[in-house]
């Protein structure tokens, strides 16, 4: 789609700022691409490789290792329904086809409004509170196709759906990609001094000990 | 040698490691699987090469390792030696490890064996045979990708047959330093590929083709050749570039089919530019000359007066050309070119020239670098001390990305991986730059003044003073400082680099050079005497006597390519004798090229293809090539003697250089004195001191590292004056690419379409202020000449200069260049 807008290129040197190599920046700007898009473009990669100084083949090569940076226009809502052993054994499957069903696509597809990407994905650490699913990485928990139904209702309608856990009752699910909806910016002057890896003399401060302390 | 004394490469302060019950002395830091090799035990890997950082990614070389903790398996390729270490390569469980790596390598892998390049000299193949299961028990069906992909012009990269060892992708990265190859994704779907539109356009992408373990790489012209079984081979050089790059040759059916990068320690340490690979394309092309040519009429008849270009017999032409130096004013004949030739036929060519015939105009050099005198005054260094791990390299007037891939490689890893400073001093940026320590861009025509601020303090050359004076700190500090050579800018005088060598050798005197001239053999040329002024082994023809076996030598020191020329525009030459070189496309002064060609009665060329000057020529000798079709030496920068071999017979009826020699003194009477080479070495080595000791037995047996001749020199001349005239005209610099529009290579069909086409660099600054715009097109005009061609902003061109390319497709900067002055000034113009 684009490479970073201006606001996001002077975010993307605070960020660059922060490391003693320009390129272990990668992994946070990708983040900042796919905020801006949704998902991660070819233009968006090869402004990133300007940016910290290596090729677009490398910055490639870095974001393709993450399942959770796309490579394809998604959906505003990312619906990833688990079907492992522990949602598999309590309904996970049935509430995949439900899904399929209500949204009328199969898994990696997206609606035609752009509103929702459906995944089939592997244990989300929530087997206790299976059968489960996430919207944009909120949980929906031991959810029945009605509830299925009921979160996509309320997505449509503009409303957070009571069936999504958030962090405070009621707090809207950004679209896909958004990371937080405050950014932290730091003074330059309070930042830790950064120190490339050749240049450090002394041992980690986890590394000193009291005892026999040379 | 008595017997306590240690054995040539046996380690004193070693580690001592027990391998397969028998104790070994490995050295400190070594790794297990390279000490192992170097004591005949070999392990098997796919990923570990001897010139990269070990990654471990194939697992193969697991061994079982006791270090006194019980034996466990551990990769050797990333396992240094240590005290009392006791391994067993060959244990059941070591054997069961390996057994299960190939089983697992296998599963993924196509069973196309029958169908693939590197079937026959497969390491998977022959590692499954010697380590793996007898059998598969994989009944699935394998992974299948479109079969197989371009990565780049070059390159084909087929990603079924991939085994994700690393090594392209390290190469790539760490040796070549152009990471545009990657692995991709995770796990299962993990695949080497470039990133979309963005190809492996790595002037060194050869190099992964043949370190690939599997037939994942292949290359355009060997795909689908020939089986490795099919082929013969033998030890040679690489003669596109003065590196003297060791290599294989490998044909079948009397057909040049490959190239393959050897491993020397001291020179090319395996790798070759694509340049070196590919470039054998020309060889059999359907352009080479087999037979002469003489000019004669429409209808073919040779023996008819005309002004067609018709095949002749060796007879009739070597008569006519015999004709034409029979009796001729010998200062009127002129013999240009050469370092195409084996250093033997370099030497026959200067006994003609200078015995027989008895002139002394003869270059190998085309107005393009510093003079013999010049370069042979300066004390000379190896590439090794070049790339001496911690030293001090300082390149003037030298990108050996672009003209010498394999140095460029071995100065890379010094500055990336050994610690080495470099500096650079040259008229634009390079393709050193982004590993140079610092890099001080002279104005065109006073580089010499930047090196004598470098002493004397102050701004020079459009350079800063804190800038110059920073330079000249770290070269003070330096222990000892290698210079690498080039020739500059072809838009300057080859005065202005003599000048800077010279003003470098008074004020360094430590300071040791390494010539990086343009042209392959010219350093051999320059040995074996094709230079003006200059006598086989280093010797001035001043004050000099005529080697036993030449008779006489000529009256005066004769003239270097551009004053030859100048001579011929005046009509004052008879004879001009081409020795592979095309002055129209490759003299920096086309104008006086053209003009001096019109005006000579007699256009002789020895050359393998026809080319732009010698489409002129009213006699053409079919040259055999000096990389496969002959037997020989080769001098390489460093001044070391290496084999070049034959390995096919010629096309044709073309000849060795040297052979056509002999035959035109024969014409004329006279005798080079020898008719077989090991004669004309003999003659060779008593005429020239620095071979004297040598034969061509010797160099061969000097192995990879070849024979490095005794260091001399002679006396130094002072530095010459360069005259500028005052100007506020933006002065040109023209720097060559690697792919250019030479013979070669637009004979070669898997590199001709690599030449980029040339473009007119300005900085940034001057680009906005003269209102360019990206994109623009220009005309580029000086007093000579002018051509046009885009127009693009580029922050490593100094302000008040533009940098062109030189001989591209699209425009030949040699038309402005105006070899009559020190610097050549050109106006731009938008062109609407
Ligand atoms: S393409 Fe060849 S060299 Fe590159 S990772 Fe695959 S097997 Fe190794
Ligand atoms: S050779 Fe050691 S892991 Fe590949």
């Amino acid at each position: 789609m684009s490479r970073l807008t201006e606001a996001n290129v002077k975010i993307a040197h605070e960020i660059i700022a922060r490391y003693p190599r320009p390129k272990s920046a990668l992994i946070p700007l990708l983040h900042l691409a796919q905020e801006q898009d949704g998902w991660v473009s070819d233009e968006a990669m090869a402004h990133l490789a300007e940016l910290v100084g290596v090729t677009p083949a490398e910055v490639r090569g870095t974001c393709t290792f993450y399942e959770m940076f796309k490579l394809h226009p998604v959906g505003t809502y990312m619906v990833n329904v688990c079907t492992n052993i522990a949602c598999q054994l309590l309904g996970g499957e049935e509430l995949l086809h439900h899904a399929e069903k209500t949204l009328g696509i199969r898994p990696g597809g997206t609606t035609s409004d752009g509103m929702f990407t459906l995944e089939d994905v592997e244990c989300i650490a929530a087997c206790t509170e299976a059968p489960c699913m996430q919207v944009n990485y909120r949980y929906g928990v031991r959810l029945s196709t009605d509830d299925f139904d009921e979160i996509i209702d309320d997505l449509r309608a503009g409303r957070t759906p009571d069936k999504l856990i958030t962090a405070n009752p009621g707090d809207q699910i950004p679209s896909h990609g958004t990371l937080g909806l405050t950014r932290q910016h730091l003074d330059p002057d309070k930042a830790a001094g950064i120190v490339p890896p050749e240049q450090v003399t002394e041992n980690p401060v986890w590394l000193t000990t009291t005892k026999g302390d040379s | 040698m008595t017997a306590t004394e240690p054995q040539a490469d046996e380690v004193t302060d070693g580690v001592p490691v027990t391998i397969d019950g028998v104790e070994i002395m490995a050295k400190k830091g070594e790794l297990l699987i390279a000490a192992a090799e170097r004591h005949g035990v070999y392990i098997p890997r796919f990923c570990y090469h001897p010139r990269m950082k070990p990654v471990g990614m194939c697992r193969m070389c697991l061994v079982e390792v006791d270090t006194g903790r019980g034996p466990g398996l551990q990769p050797s390729c990333m396992l240094p030696v240590s005290d009392g270490m006791v391994v067993q390569t060959e244990s059941d469980v070591a054997k069961k490890a390996q057994d299960g790596v190939l089983e697992f390598l296998l599963i993924n892998h196509p069973l196309d064996c029958p169908v693939c390049d590197k079937g026959g000299e497969c390491p998977l193949q022959d590692q499954t045979v010697a380590y793996g299961p007898g059998e598969s028990r994989f009944v699935e069906e394998k992974r299948h990708f479109e079969k197989p992909i371009p990565i780049s012009d070059i390159v084909y990269l087929d990603r079924e047959r991939c085994i994700l060892c690393d090594r392209c992708t390290r190469f790539a990265g760490d040796v070549a330093g152009d990471p545009l190859i990657h692995f991709q994704a995770r796990g299962n779907e993990t695949e080497v590929n470039t990133f979309p539109d963005e190809p492996f356009s790595s002037y060194f992408s050869g190099n992964t083709v043949q370190i690939c373990p599997v037939g994942a790489l292949t290359a355009k012209p060997y795909r689908f050749k020939a089986r490795p079984w099919d082929l013969t081979e033998i030890a040679s050089t690489a003669t596109m570039d003065s590196v003297g790059s060791r290599i294989t040759v490998q044909s079948s059916r009397n057909e040049v089919l490959r190239y393959l990068g050897v491993d020397s320690d001291p020179v090319n340490w395996g790798w070759l530019s694509d340049k070196e690979r590919f470039s054998f394309e020309a060889w059999n092309a359907d352009a080479r000359l087999t037979g002469p040519l003489v000019r004669g009429d429409k209808l073919g008849n040779p023996t008819d007066s005309g002004d067609q270009l018709v095949g002749a017999s060796w007879a009739l032409a070597l008569g006519k050309a015999g004709d034409a130096l029979r009796d001729v004013d010998p200062e009127k004949v002129i013999v240009l070119g050469g370092s195409r030739m084996t250093t033997e036929s370099q030497y026959a060519w200067a006994k003609l020239a200078k015995a027989v015939i008895g002139t002394d105009n003869v270059d190998a050099q085309l107005g393009d670098g510093p003079a013999a005198e010049v370069l042979l005054s300066l004390p000379r260094a190896t590439i090794d001390q070049a790339c001496a791990p911690g030293g001090t390299v300082l390149v003037v007037g030298a990108d050996p990305k672009e003209t010498h891939g394999a140095l460029f490689l071995r100065l890379r890893h010094a500055a990336m991986h050994d610690g080495a400073t470099i500096l650079e001093l040259n008229p634009r940026s390079s393709g050193l730059s982004q590993y140079a320590a610092q890099s001080l861009h002279a104005l065109p025509g006073e580089l010499g003044d930047v090196v004598g601020a470098l002493a004397a303090g102050g701004a020079a050359g459009g350079c800063d003073a804190d800038a110059i004076a920073a330079m000249a700190e770290a070269l003070g500090a330096a222990d000892a400082v290698t210079v690498v050579l080039g020739s500059g800018s072809l838009g300057e005088d080859p005065t202005v680099m003599a000048q800077a060598a010279l003003r470098l050798a008074e004020q360094y005197p430590n300071a040791t050079f390494l010539p990086a001239l343009h042209r392959a053999n010219v350093m051999g040329a320059i040995d074996a005497g094709l230079a003006p002024g200059m006598l086989p082994g280093r010797r001035r023809l001043a004050g000099s006597t005529a080697p036993d076996t030449w008779g006489s030598l000529p009256a005066s020191a004769g003239l270097d390519a551009e004053a030859m020329l100048r001579k011929a525009d005046a009509g004052d030459v008879e004879v001009a004798i081409l020795l592979g070189c095309d002055p129209l496309a490759d003299f920096p002064d086309a104008a006086l090229a053209e003009r001096a060609f019109n005006k000579v009665n007699h256009l002789i060329s020895v050359d393998t293809h026809l080319n732009l000057t010698s489409t002129g020529a009213d006699i053409v000798f079919p040259a055999a090539a000096s990389a496969t079709e002959v037997d020989g030496t080769f001098t390489n920068m460093e001044g070391r003697l290496s084999p070049i071999a034959r390995k096919v017979t010629p096309p044709g009826t073309a000849r060795p250089d040297w052979m056509i020699a002999a035959e035109l003194a024969a014409q004329l009477a006279d005798d080079l004195g020898f008719i077989d080479l090991d004669e004309l070495w003999a003659d060779f080595a008593a005429a020239s001191p620095l071979h004297a000791d040598l034969s061509m037995a010797d160099i061969a047996e000097g192995g990879t590292e070849g024979v490095l001749l005794a260091g001399s020199s002679i006396s130094r001349p002072p530095a010459p004056n360069v005259e500028m005239a005052d100007s506020s005209d933006m002065r040109l610099i023209v720097t060559r690419k690697m792919y250019d529009a030479g013979t070669l290579l637009t004979n070669s069909p898997s590199l001709v379409e690599l030449a980029a086409g040339a473009s007119a660099s300005i900085n940034p600054a001057q680009f906005a202020s003269l209102g360019f715009t990206d994109g623009d097109d220009v005309t580029v005009r000086s007093e000579v000449g002018s051509i046009t061609l885009p127009v693009v902003a580029d922050a490593g061109v100094p302000a008040g200069a533009v940098a062109i390319e030189f001989n591209q497709p699209n425009a030949s900067a040699a038309s402005l260049l105006d070899s009559a002055r020190t610097v050549t000034t050109v106006s731009l113009e938008r062109v609407s």
